[in-house]
């Protein structure tokens, strides 16, 4: 079982109260290093040529996925991206099955169907990771016409990047969504980049958060390199949604530190650039920093969280390597559900 | 048997099947407080209200991407586009999200979302309001297409897509609304990618739906007078087809005549066409034949837009010029 939930804990009890729960805090840190191994790892097997297709990665943003999805329970739907690696880890999926999709090994997500671009996992509420920029809007307004229909009291969440908050469908959906006070939230990922096209030169307002005015619902700027800040706003539009106060928008500001995809020779920037922002932004980093220094966790208990996640990284590539291909009798399996008429 | 209208059948269709399943519901622009452009929604929002009747803002990707998030949260939408025209401004959402989630995620879901199209010629409705786009989906693998073309059909196909667990496309002719005809009461279902024998004969087949069923049937009638007995297939399902129908026939009468208001290029008779020369062309004694609109928009002027719709003339023409 690779899935990343929070386990035993094994800390003496401390004298005072954090802010937050020991075990949440591991719960929180566990999963960006998955994140942040899986990703960089998924980067060294592209160059090495091991994996087909081509790949995002969610290196650098981690803080968003995983503070958003803490507030999510299992039957919660999130929809993703085509840099979704992260969204899947922190909505609690396997990361052996994810890592063998990646691979496109019949033991992976979507019996190697999907890939990189298309991990899915629908026992989680992972209605998947989608190719097409823009394309998961209108999916999670859906999901929770669905959820509002049915008096469930789920939640959808999407995310989005900065380039897909350009699509025509931001505004259907976003209006779709407030005038139908459906419970969705909205969480644009704003790293900067619209693949190789800055921010700035393809989005008149500063902030896409601003936006939200124009469909009724409230709008909210975080700092997306810090999960607590991210946890925070989400918990405020997520718990709102839930009780029926309708969408709301989160744009979570943070830096796309590696390439639009692995291999891009990112000929639009400077490496003095990247470095430093990750030298002052590193979501993970800010993360060690503030619990260490407040006396959160130790730095034991980080480094036991690094080495559990590097033992299951490890064993999640073996597996993958190992397992068979899709045999071609499958070729056509999943294409059409065969019960006709119930 | 009673009679009833062709619009009238898709309204007992919804009804019954939103009795059946709480999880059907119906979205689309004005078919609540309108009761739909054509009526075919009227008296729905009486009985099942405006939470299972919903009227939408003008936002075709929001309807139809919303369509299918909502199947993959466990609900049965059924999606109206107005005219299939507008379809075009949510291809995004038919294809490559409707038609490829369950195959790209390995199967793990299902998509059970129907999107119904009024289509074709009616008054002078001109080029952004006339099509046949059918041909297109077709082409794409993940959905499936229905094609009515009497009441009968309309109210078992469509409650047959409703049942369907696959994104199905359901395209009805705008004229047809108005068509009356005996249409079974209850649970009538006709099942999808089943085409029918609607005439028998031995000297040609005639392959046609929708609309163009009328017009290849009359042309049938007239043939007969002249001594050419032709068997008349309607397709009902466009994907997938039902190829076994059309061989079978074809290997019988040894010719084919494809019927269609659609563009002629690269539609649904071009892919018949090609199957059956590629599967049985031993058996033709005569060359394959196509029926379909010119390669040109739909006019508007009633003196252009007659020239691009196919007669029953036109098909006895065509059928005497191979079997004659």
């Amino acid at each position: 079982m690779s899935t990343i939930a929070a386990g035993p804990s094994d800390r003496e009890e401390k004298a005072f109260a954090p802010a937050y729960d020991p075990e949440f805090l591991k719960l929180l840190y566990r999963r960006m290093v998955a994140i942040r191994r899986f990703d960089e790892k998924a980067g060294e097997l592209f160059l090495a040529g091991e994996l087909p297709g081509f790949v995002h990665l969610y290196v650098g943003e981690e803080a968003i996925a995983v503070g958003v999805c803490a507030n999510l329970t299992e039957t919660d739907y999130i929809t993703s991206t085509h840099r979704g690696h992260g969204h899947c880890i922190a909505k609690g999926a396997q990361i052996d099955r994810m890592m063998a999709e990646i691979f496109g090994k019949r033991t992976g997500y979507c019996k190697g169907k999907g890939g990189s671009m298309h991990i899915a996992d629908f026992s989680i509420g992972m209605l998947g990771a989608n190719g097409v920029v823009g394309g998961g809007y209108n999916l999670a307004v859906g999901a929770a016409l669905a959820a509002k229909m049915r008096k469930t009291g789920q939640v959808a969440v999407c995310f989005f990047g900065d380039g897909a908050s350009n699509r025509g469908t931001f505004h259907e959906a976003l209006n779709m969504a407030a005038v139908w006070k459906l419970p969705v939230v909205f969480v644009n990922e704003n790293n900067q980049w619209a693949s190789t096209t800055p921010y700035q030169t393809t989005t008149a307002v500063r902030d896409i958060a601003d936006r939200a005015a124009g469909y009724g619902m409230p709008g909210t700027v975080v700092d997306g390199n810090n999960v607590f800040a991210v946890y925070e706003a989400a918990k405020a539009a997520i718990e709102r949604a839930r009780l029926g106060g309708g969408p709301a928008l989160i744009e979570a500001k943070t830096y796309r530190i590696k390439g639009h995809f692995v291999g891009d020779p990112e000929m639009y920037r400077t490496k003095a650039e990247v470095q430093e922002q990750l030298a002052k932004n590193d979501p993970l980093k800010n993360f060690v920093k503030q619990v260490t220094e407040a006396g959160w966790l130790r730095q034991e208990e980080l480094e036991a969280i690094q080495a559990e996640i590097a033992g299951v990284i490890a064993q999640a590539v073996d597996e993958a390597r190992q397992a068979p291909y899709p045999e071609s009798s499958e070729l056509y399996a999943g294409l059409y559900a065969q019960s006709e008429v119930r | 048997m009673r009679e009833i209208t062709f619009s009238e059948a898709t309204l007992e269709a919804m009804a019954e099947e939103m009795t059946r399943d709480d999880r059907v519901f119906l979205m689309g622009e004005d078919i609540a407080r309108q009761g739909g452009i054509f009526g075919q929604f009227k008296g729905l929002p009486q009985q099942f209200g405006l939470e299972r009747i919903r009227d939408t803002p003008i936002s075709e990707t929001a309807i139809i991407g919303a369509g299918v998030g909502a199947a993959l949260a466990g609900m049965r939408p059924v999606v109206d586009m107005h005219f299939v025209d507008f379809i075009t401004i949510a291809m995004d959402e038919v294809v490559n999200q409707m038609a490829k989630i369950r195959y790209m995620f390995g199967g793990q879901c299902t998509v059970p979302i129907v999107l119904r199209a009024p289509d074709g010629m009616v008054r002078s409705a001109a080029a952004q309001h006339s099509q046949s786009l059918e041909a297109w989906f077709l082409h794409v693998p993940g959905l499936q297409v229905v094609i009515p073309s009497n009441p009968a059909d309309a109210k078992g196909l469509l409650k047959s897509a409703i049942r369907s667990d696959n994104p199905v496309l359901y395209f009805e002719h705008k004229v047809l609304f108005k068509m009356k005809g005996p249409v079974p009461e209850g649970d009538h279902l006709v099942p999808i990618g089943k085409a029918k024998i609607s005439r028998s004969g031995k000297d040609v087949t005639i392959v046609s739906y929708s609309l163009m069923m009328q017009v290849a049937l009359e042309a049938a009638e007239e043939l007969a007078k002249q001594g050419i007995e032709a068997e008349v297939i309607d397709l009902r399902t466009i994907s997938p087809l039902d190829e076994e129908t059309i061989f079978s026939s074809v290997r019988k009468t040894k010719r084919l005549v494809i019927v269609h208001e659609a563009v002629k290029t690269g539609g649904v008779g071009a892919e018949i066409a090609a199957r059956v020369a590629e599967e049985m062309i031993d058996y033709l004694d005569a060359p394959i034949r196509r029926l379909g609109a010119p390669f040109v928009p739909i006019p508007f002027s009633p003196a252009l837009e007659k020239l691009v719709k196919i007669s029953a003339a036109d098909v006895v023409r065509t059928v005497r010029e191979i079997c004659c």
